[in-house]
């Protein structure tokens, strides 16, 4: 009995500071949709908590590294635990991180997990973004998150860039020289522009404390409020579902915040948090003591920059040696893999909603998923852009790939030239093939006309829980057979 | 909101319950144990499996809590359209141009704020113009000048003896030995009758040859020399340039020679320069003339 009463108690203590709150703020009706709100499931839905687990460990661990980091270019000696560089000079950012390394404790583990959640932040986000754009979960009416969440990869590419180039070792030293090339190729402003973020000419007094303020304050306030106006989005639209029994345009079918959901979400968290403490503790990245203080003057073979960055330096390599002059002006080569390539690239991601509503006439608005199969044509592009960033990041890797395989650097360029024009369309021909025929398989019984894709909305190929028109309801549909066959006749 | 059914999760057997239990369990061991480590001198590799472990426990329990004993029924939500009805949007259109009447009727206060508010923007442009130096002649001209030592890293003059046949030797104008525009390598060929087209002769003494080290393409150092095919390799983007023909790139990205500085002896033996380089070194810009 006084268990039970004690339980009783303690229960009213909740209700007593939900009340206290309540009686203030009036948050009954927003709790209640809030532990009510309904998550579809599906595996690939986790993808973009991935990327948002991992920025959290970035903010906590980064926290705790501005502690101890000094990201000052002035001149300092090493004395410390890590013999082989006692007594050389360096800057004071390369030596608070060799200490941040070897003589603050916990201090190497903080900041390995730190540069492998940033590994993983990124990859998550690409992940994340190719599942959105396979299943167009783009079209309208989620085309504004697809335009926050672009541009929260660029800056996530951008930040770690920034966060690897602070340490001042011989490999940030050049990624930083190859930035500052890049920006300076860019015409009337280029040589602006980098004299005022290097504070000169290269190496520049001021960079790494630039790159400190924007890495640490100015680049990831700006990823908090837009990862925040991203979830905004998604509850204030509702997740999309993939098609099956019961759901439909006008509805979501899945599980409720509360509690399952909930604790099912943290319990990835905590798991993404682990799975990286194991990579930070157990996987070495970035062992800044074996490059060593940044000399100007030297540089290592084998510099290859993060994964995220890889496709860039693929691109400057792979880059012939062009470069366009006229009336005593030129237009430098890395302009075009350096500047053009990446405006390029990432103007079609943001412009791709609007292109394919556009191509495809289709302005209605979207709450069920395609499978990829079902589009063909925009499966088989996205393979082939996937295929060719691939291809290119391979290509930042030939110096490694030549010794490795033991072939010249200058064979395997031009093979990397070669296979960049043709790999991407050989990936997509055969993306194209794979959809139609897995397609063609779904389309059971016979009756429809043969060149037909199946009926968007029976995407399990069982035929049941079909819902008629009737039960659909909806005036938001399109019908998927019309969008099919304008896509059709696009491809033939 | 209604039920449409039970979700597809496993059942709650005692098998994930001890499951449960057990991974709890061994997160908190896990997190015990990293404070002994942390408090006997920490360890980077155990650390992070003791994190890993105690932050896996907690998560893999729960997970399976949540799958297996949790509720897990699917639900279905009504989906409404997300555009506003039309009543609503004509009421915020008549409230806009209620107070847009207010507001237009006097033209000029509302020409003279946009006005302040376009100046006000100008002049917060211009602090922006102190983060760094105006871009100058600087990206066209080295500390190398007429009668300037060449010295090693180690402020050492340089004769040119000095440089190893077949060998390269990285030297500075002296007193700049910091300048990172003006690094230049020394390269000794075994015979100067090796030079072909494109080596200025008048700038070589005798077998050597100066050129920038600085790539034309992206400013790396190129730092790989080749003595069988005198080829200079850099590293960053492999641009190849041909030490025998004026230092002309013959693969890679690079688009321009590197430029060959003028280099003399002086009256004690020791390798000057005799001028700075015949072009811009380093990476191309939109106004630098050739």
């Amino acid at each position: 009995m006084s268990s039970k009463k004690e339980k009783k108690e303690k229960r009213s203590r909740v209700a007593r500071t939900a009340s206290f709150v309540d009686d203030r703020l009036g948050m009954a009706k927003f709790a209640r949709t809030a532990l009510r709100k309904v998550f579809p499931d599906h595996w690939s839905f986790l993808l973009g908590e991935l990327a948002l687990y991992s920025f959290i460990v970035l903010l906590l661990t980064g926290v705790y590294l501005t502690f101890f980091f000094d990201p000052s270019q002035a001149e300092a000696v090493y004395e410390g635990k890590y013999e082989a560089l006692n007594g050389v000079p360096m800057t004071r950012a390369y030596k608070s991180a060799l200490e941040l390394s070897f003589d603050v404790r916990a201090g190497l583990v903080m900041r390995q997990i730190h540069h492998w959640a940033a590994v993983v932040f990124v990859a998550a986000m690409v992940v994340h973004l190719a599942r959105v754009f396979f299943t167009g979960a783009f079209r309208r009416p989620r085309e504004i998150n697809w335009i926050v969440g672009v541009t929260l990869l660029l800056l996530g590419i951008g930040n770690g860039f920034a966060g690897y180039s602070l340490l001042d070792d011989q490999l940030s030293g050049t990624g930083l020289r190859i930035a500052y090339s890049i920006v300076l190729s860019i015409p009337l402003i280029g040589t602006w522009i980098t004299s005022l973020l290097f504070g000169g000419e290269f190496p520049g007094p001021d960079i790494i404390e630039r790159l400190y303020v924007i890495h640490i304050l100015l680049v990831p306030a700006i990823i908090i409020g837009l990862l925040a106006a991203h979830l905004a989005m998604v509850v204030r639209q509702k997740h999309t579902q993939f098609t099956g029994p019961h759901r439909r345009e006008d509805n979501v079918v899945g599980e409720r915040v509360w509690p399952t959901y909930a604790v099912k979400a943290l319990g990835v968290l905590f798991i993404t948090t682990g799975v990286l403490a194991a990579l930070g503790g157990l996987a070495q990245i970035n062992p800044i003591w074996i490059y060593g203080p940044f000399d100007p003057a030297e540089v290592s073979s084998a510099s290859q920059p993060d994964w995220y960055v890889g496709w860039l330096d693929g691109a400057l390599r792979v880059m012939p040696a062009w470069e366009l002059r006229a009336f005593g002006f030129e237009l430098p080569n890395p302009f075009f893999p350096g500047v053009l390539l990446p405006s390029v690239t990432f103007g079609l991601m943001y412009a791709w909603p609007f292109l394919e509503a556009r191509w495809t006439k289709d302005r209605d608005d979207h709450h069920l998923l395609d499978r990829p199969r079902d589009r063909p044509v925009r499966t088989a592009f996205g393979v082939a852009t996937l295929a060719f960033y691939i291809v290119l990041f391979m290509g930042g890797a030939s110096d490694v790939l030549a010794t490795t395989f033991g072939l010249s650097v200058n064979q395997l360029i031009w093979a990397i030239r070669v296979s960049l024009l043709l790999v991407p369309i050989a990936a997509g021909l055969i993306a194209l093939r794979l959809c139609r025929d897995l397609a063609a398989r779904d389309v059971e019984p016979p009756e429809e006309p043969s060149h037909h894709a199946p009926r968007g909305d029976d995407l399990d190929g069982t035929g049941a829980d079909q819902p008629t028109n009737g039960d659909r309801g909806s005036t938001l549909e399109t019908d998927p057979v019309l969008v099919r066959e304008a896509l059709e006749s696009k491809i033939q | 909101m209604k039920q449409v059914g039970p979700g597809d999760e496993a059942p709650a057997t005692r098998g994930a319950y001890i499951g449960v239990v057990l991974a709890l369990s061994l997160s908190i061991v896990a997190g015990l144990a990293l404070a002994v480590v942390y408090s006997l001198g920490g360890q980077p590799q155990l650390e992070g499996l003791l994190l890993a472990v105690s932050l896996l426990g907690i998560g893999v329990g729960m997970v399976i809590w949540a799958k297996r004993f949790l509720p897990n029924d699917e639900v279905e939500e009504e989906r409404h359209p997300l555009a506003s009805e039309p009543e609503e949007v004509a009421d915020v259109a008549r409230e806009v141009a209620r107070g847009e009447e207010a507001i237009g009727s006097r033209r000029l206060i509302v020409g003279l704020i946009a006005g302040g508010l376009g100046a006000l923007g100008l002049a917060l442009l211009f602090p922006v113009r102190s983060l760094g130096p105006r871009p100058g002649r600087g990206l066209f001209r080295t500390e190398m000048a007429e009668g300037r030592r060449l010295v090693t890293a180690e402020k050492k003059p340089v004769r040119p003896d000095d440089v190893p046949i077949s060998g390269v030797l990285t030297v500075w104008p002296e007193g700049h030995e910091e300048a990172a525009d003006s690094s230049t390598l020394l390269i000794r060929v075994e015979d100067e009758s090796l030079f072909r087209e494109g080596v200025k002769r008048a700038w070589t003494v005798g077998p050597v040859v100066a050129y920038s080290k600085l790539c034309t393409h992206t400013g790396c150092p190129v730092g790989l020399y080749q003595a069988e095919e005198h080829l200079l390799l850099c590293p960053c983007h492999q641009s190849t340039f041909e030490v025998l023909a004026g230092a002309r790139p013959i693969f890679g990205p690079a688009t321009r020679a590197l430029p060959q500085l003028p280099m003399g002896v002086d009256e004690d033996g020791f390798l000057v320069a005799k001028g700075d380089f015949e072009h811009p070194v380093g990476p191309g810009f939109w106004n630098r003339s050739r």
